[in-house]
């Protein structure tokens, strides 16, 4: 009797390890079409010769690296030199990159904060505050946002006003307006984890902070910076990313100067003029630096995991 | 001017929240070296009360004072109390030891210094073996003992303790209870419990102050609190009592007489200020009256029920007059001898001394 009970449990334990494979079959599907499958004819197509009015002619070369790290001058026949161009447009956008998600972190954090710390009943609203300009495309808020940033557009209109400088000042085609535009575009993905971090913190943790002598400074430093590590790694990553690889911004914002490799890649694939290899080892580069950070980051957070759970 | 040598003086202290009042003007002394319980059902405002002398709860009115000097206007971090918290709140991220160390740093100790403070904070909790572990390796009991290392180990001139052990099993609490007030005697420093188990009050406790709805009942020694209650509140929330109605017939010296509602009387000291002819209420402990076969003795009635309680045997005896009297017999070999069947006549002999008057 006992037997067959068990016998009768470990059958049904198979079935559902076969079910299982099955259910999973509708994920496994959108991940292999939308995420291995276009990455995998990026690879693939880096690897091509180019055809001059876009498209590939199908012949293995390294051509698209090649003119991604080195020179070779006009007619490819000089010995190679390393090219900083394409390097430079690389280290310009992580550096542009980091810096807005350094902004981001800096004004996130304080309102995740001052969200989590609300009453039940407002934090949806303050959360469903954050998310409103989501409900307009990106491309709209950063046209918007080029007509807010004008030389005589209504920012700098109303700092003449308020009399706080006497001649408007150029913010729109500098680093500044690329900078404000991918804060702008990416401050929710820092807020929101942020707040999810702190709302599961215990703030009796705080009390005990403060109860052995800690100043609040010193709390926020040493107990709650710490307890809500993962949700800073993680809102840092989701502002990280997509900037790294923003062409939207840089393009109406930041003027011709400020090329970022978002744009770069997106040229390569635009019209005639475009050099789909370059582009696609272009991408590849990049998606390779992307998971290095992420790779890393990951680390991190699992070195702070096992910490918190054993 | 408050008394220096008093640990804390709490003086007309009332926490309001809106038009919510949680502490109706409370007055009260811990004296220095004392282990003292704040003890009351949850929402009395015991832990309102702590946390007021902690620093984190604003006092709406009156004073706190600490050695003499006035400390509720001071941040929590500017006074040297510390807590244990009721679900400990130790550091995640830290170690046990870099938890007992963090307020040692805080107030400026060295590294080294703290360090050594920390192992000998752990030795006396008995946890030195996991110093190097995180909270979350450790059990519940063992969390209990590094939250109290690591209030201890700044030497507060107060320890507050937030019901520490209600989170712990039956029988590592009782096993806490005797650490706790071991610990108390040997660092000599004031514990300041609050707790709603009225039973480890009167275990560890030096005094109880009992309270209820944002008012104190009553302060005194455990003995002093369980045998002379000042009102019926306090009878019935310390143990177990027999509440009944009477009216108070006369009173000669320290002596009143009471008259119960089916006419038996019984006399208990006299108390307060009621005049003869007054409503009042006697409380009679269970322990305070024995059984015997049923004799001539106004005082009889019939045995409804017997409940076996391990130690003890709980007899409901039904008087005349429908008032119901709860005994309590020892489960010896003499105690059970004067156990009777239900629906037997029995006499109940009430001790001298046993019945309280109470005038609310």
């Amino acid at each position: 009797m006992a037997g067959a009970a068990a016998t009768g449990g470990s059958a049904r334990s198979n079935t559902y390890a076969s079910a299982r494979n099955w259910l999973l079959l509708p994920s496994w599907a959108v991940l292999c079409i939308f995420v291995l499958a276009p990455v995998a004819m990026m690879l693939v197509y880096s690897f091509l010769t180019k055809e001059f009015r876009g498209g590939v002619i199908w012949e293995f070369t390294l051509a698209a690296y090649d003119q991604f790290f080195f020179d070779r001058g006009l007619f490819g026949d000089e010995p190679a030199r390393i090219d900083w161009t394409y390097i430079l447009i690389f280290w310009r956008s992580i550096w542009q990159a980091g810096l807005a998600t350094l902004l981001a972190l800096l004004i996130g954090f304080p309102t995740a904060y001052f969200i989590a710390t609300r009453p039940a009943r407002t934090r949806t609203v303050w959360v469903f505050l954050i998310t409103i300009p989501y409900w307009v495309n990106l491309l709209i808020r950063t046209v918007s946002m080029k007509f807010l940033l004008r030389d005589q557009g209504p920012l700098n209109d109303f700092l003449l006003a308020t009399g706080l400088i006497d001649d408007p000042i150029r913010i729109i085609n500098t680093n500044a307006a690329v900078q404000i535009g991918l804060f702008y575009s990416y401050l929710p993905f820092m807020v929101l984890p942020i707040y999810a971090s702190v709302e599961r913190y215990n703030f009796a943790l705080s009390e005990a902070a403060a109860d052995l002598y800690a100043s609040k400074w010193t709390t926020l430093r040493r107990i709650v910076i710490p307890s809500v590590r993962p949700g800073i790694i993680a809102g840092c990553i989701l502002v990280f990313v997509p900037s790294l690889g923003a062409f939207l911004a840089p393009d109406l914002l930041g003027g011709a100067k400020n090329f970022m490799i978002g744009s770069l890649i997106e040229e390569q694939f635009k019209g005639n003029a475009g050099n789909w290899p370059f582009g696609a080892a272009a991408s590849m580069i990049l998606l390779t630096l992307v998971l290095v950070i992420l790779m890393f980051l990951a680390r991190q957070q699992a070195r702070a995991d096992r910490e918190a759970t054993p | 001017m408050p008394d220096t040598r008093n640990a804390i003086d709490v003086r007309n202290a009332v926490k309001r929240y809106g038009s919510f009042t949680a502490l109706q003007s409370i007055t009260l002394s811990i004296r220095d070296n004392e282990f003292f319980t704040l003890l009351g059902p949850s929402g009395c405002g015991k832990t309102t009360l702590l946390r007021m002398i902690a620093g984190f709860e604003d006092v709406t009115e009156g004073e706190i004072f600490l050695f003499g000097e006035e400390i509720e206007n001071l941040p929590p971090h500017q006074r040297p109390v510390n807590t244990v918290f009721q679900n400990y709140a130790l550091f995640p991220h830290m170690t046990i030891e870099e938890n007992v160390m963090f307020g040692l740093e805080m107030r400026g100790s060295s590294r080294d210094a703290a360090r050594k403070k920390a192992c000998e904070m752990l030795e006396l909790v008995q946890l030195t073996p996991f110093s190097a572990r995180k909270p979350s390796q450790l059990s519940g009991g063992q969390q209990q003992r590094v939250a109290l290392a690591r209030a201890l180990a700044p030497q507060p001139k107060v320890l507050l303790l937030d019901e520490p052990l209600s989170a712990l099993d039956l029988k590592l609490r009782q096993a806490m209870r005797s650490e706790l007030k071991s610990i108390q005697r040997e660092t000599g420093i004031t514990f300041t419990f609050v707790t709603h188990d009225q039973e480890e009050a009167l275990t560890m406790s030096d005094r109880i102050a009992v309270m209820s709805a944002g008012r104190l009942q009553q302060l005194g020694e455990a003995r002093d609190i369980y045998e002379r209650p000042v009102n019926r509140f306090v009878a019935d929330f310390i143990g177990e009592t027999n509440l009944l109605d009477a009216r108070l017939e006369a009173v000669d010296a320290s002596v009143a007489t009471c008259r119960l509602g089916n006419g038996l009387t019984l006399e208990c000291d006299a108390i307060g200020n009621a005049r003869p002819g007054a409503d009042v209420h006697i409380s009679i402990r269970p322990e305070r009256m024995t059984l015997a076969a049923a004799n001539g003795d106004p005082w009889r009635g019939t045995v409804k029920e017997n409940i076996f309680v391990g130690t003890d045997v709980q007899t409901v005896v039904q008087l005349q007059g429908g008032i119901a009297l709860t005994v309590r017999t020892q489960n010896s070999a003499a105690g059970v001898a004067t156990i009777l069947d239900p629906g037997t006549e029995v006499a109940i002999t009430v001790e001298a001394g046993a019945a309280r008057m109470l005038e609310d």
